[in-house]
């Protein structure tokens, strides 16, 4: 049994070569989710571009958001594509939009059984899954129901 | 929109050609081959010589490159090539858009539309890319599994039949009607190969809320369409078919990161349908026969409802197999089979279908049709449109 909500052998992400969203995964690495949000109109957005999409500002910044949401869409997954998920079975992936933060969306997979009753509306909560094994180590941003 | 920057009624589809459609690695024929035998079939099925093609117009990054065609064919002046930006089956009718728009303004006199695919000799679609490290947008994603188009879309739909209450059963009359409607089509590639509920019900979940049945094809093959301008019409063999209209397009930030588009549970045709209608001067009603562009099922269904045919609260009745075929049916829908059960030409079939609609030549022809629709690419950003009248529209 894997530490990991997925099975070993996936992508490994990390940060663009260009800055864009180096502060959100070195966030996560620290238990923490950052995300963007302007410096000139206060607004978030995610994910990150270079320019506020409402003011037009170049200011963005990047700040500490609570990980907390709600599940605004959700799908189990049967199909494996990826070798590494062949023995997988099934999966949830969820939409999780964040009313503290201008309502922005993340992905993530809702921890617990695989084939529990899925809910739009249903309140979540971060967990932080630290693949520290991993060369080089990252971590991602997992939910359970709240 | 003043009437003098409409290409409504300014261009005719000239001629039309499939290749024989297989199952995705199973074309004998190079992709490159498959395209010039789809260019060479539509030149044969409109009269005129492949020298007299003068623009080359396709989407989706088709691999087949104009200057190699317009070297391979001989053409003596190439005027236009285009290519349409954006991924998936979206740039269809985009690809028809931009051909028409180079002919009603002058630039090109005879332009083909086509898609070559011959995936088992590239790389296959639906498949998560297997690199050891993964960036941008994408590492947002496929870390968490979610990395292929059924699974992409998936979400978009499960909020929309979430939010207006949609039953499976309404995906299911889709995939019925398209298999249908290839029993009477001898190039469907599922032609002989029926579906029932039964055999729907019992299939495996790709992803919920699609079954198997729910997904598109994966084919090898090419399509081609030609079109000039209307002056012409009375030069060839068929009756004219009209492009009354034909656009691409999409919503406000449609294509936000990370699925952050403010408006999600959407097939893309919100702002684009409008459009569609005000230059062809028709309204839903006046529809005849639809060609929607089947990724997954859940497309089709979003993007009849963004076209106004069917309301969002209303898709449970009006989603039934009755309907969606001949006899007795509000709205004959993908008749040729589509992209589930003829062939998965990234939709260009289904462009190819709504000609042969006008022309009377579909195998499962409806009656006096004179406004025959398509639409391209659900959930992608940008989605395209067109609609096709016989003489009578204009
Ligand atoms: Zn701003």
């Amino acid at each position: 049994m894997s530490d990991y909500y997925l099975n070993p052998g996936l992508a490994i992400p990390r940060a663009q070569p260009d800055g864009l969203d180096a502060e959100y995964w070195q966030g996560l690495s620290e238990n923490k989710l950052i995300i963007q949000r302007c410096s000139s109109c206060k607004g978030w957005q995610w994910g990150p571009e270079w320019l506020c999409h409402r003011c037009h500002s170049f200011e963005m910044g990047y700040e500490e958001v609570a990980a907390t949401g709600v599940i605004y869409s959700h799908e189990r997954i049967w199909h494996p594509i990826h070798p590494a998920l062949k023995d997988q079975g099934p999966y949830i992936v969820v939409l999780v939009e964040l009313p503290q933060a201008d309502n922005v969306r993340v992905v993530g997979n809702l921890l617990g059984d695989p084939e529990q009753p899925l809910k739009i509306g249903a309140e979540v909560t971060g967990v932080f899954e630290h693949h520290a094994d991993s060369d080089p180590a990252y971590t991602l941003l997992q939910w359970q129901l709240a | 929109m003043s009437t003098d920057r409409t290409m409504r009624g300014k261009v005719v589809v000239a001629g039309i050609a499939e290749t024989t459609y297989y199952k995705r690695g199973q074309s004998p024929d190079a992709e490159f081959k498959l395209a010039l035998q789809a260019i060479m079939g539509a030149c044969e099925n409109a009269g005129i010589s492949p020298k007299k093609i003068d623009g080359f117009s396709s989407y989706s990054n088709d691999r087949s490159d104009p200057s190699r065609l317009a070297a391979a064919l001989g053409i003596d002046d190439l005027r236009f090539a285009s290519m349409q930006w954006g991924g998936g089956g979206g740039g269809a009718s985009g690809a028809l858009a931009n051909a028409a728009s180079a002919i009603a303004t002058g630039m090109a006199e005879c332009v083909v539309v086509f898609r070559a695919l011959a995936q088992g000799q590239f790389g296959r679609f639906g498949q998560g890319r297997q690199s050891k490290f993964i960036g941008g947008e994408a590492a947002q994603t496929m870390p968490y599994g979610l990395m292929s188009p059924a699974q992409m879309f998936a979400m978009k739909v499960n909020r929309f039949m979430d939010d207006h209450g949609v039953k499976q059963e309404a995906l299911r009359a889709i995939s019925l009607a398209a298999y249908e409607h290839a029993q009477n089509n001898p190039r469907a590639v599922m032609h002989g190969r029926p579906l029932d509920e039964e055999k729907y019900d019992n299939s495996r979940w790709i992803v919920e809320p699609f079954h198997l049945y729910d997904c598109c094809q994966e084919n090898d093959g090419a399509a081609a369409m030609i079109l000039v301008s209307a002056e012409r019409a009375k030069e060839f063999d068929h009756p004219p078919c009209y492009v009354l209209s034909a656009l691409s397009g999409s919503h406000y930030r449609a294509g936000a990161p990370v699925h952050n588009t403010p408006d999600y549970a959407t097939s893309t045709f919100k702002t684009v349908a409008p459009r569609l209608y005000e230059m062809a001067q028709v309204k839903p009603s006046d529809v005849d026969v639809l060609q929607s562009y089947e990724n997954f099922t859940g497309g089709v269904l979003m993007s009849v409802v963004e076209h106004g045919i069917c309301a969002p609260e209303e898709c449970n009745d009006f989603f039934t197999l009755e309907n969606l075929t001949l006899a007795k049916g509000k709205m004959p829908l993908n008749t040729s089979g589509g992209n589930l059960a003829e062939c998965y030409m990234h939709g260009l079939g289904l462009n190819v279908e709504g000609v042969r609609q006008i022309w009377g030549e579909s195998p499962n022809q409806v009656e006096n049709v004179n406004v025959s629709m398509v639409t391209s690419g659900p959930m992608v950003t940008p989605v395209s449109s067109c609609i096709f009248g016989s003489e009578a529209t204009l």
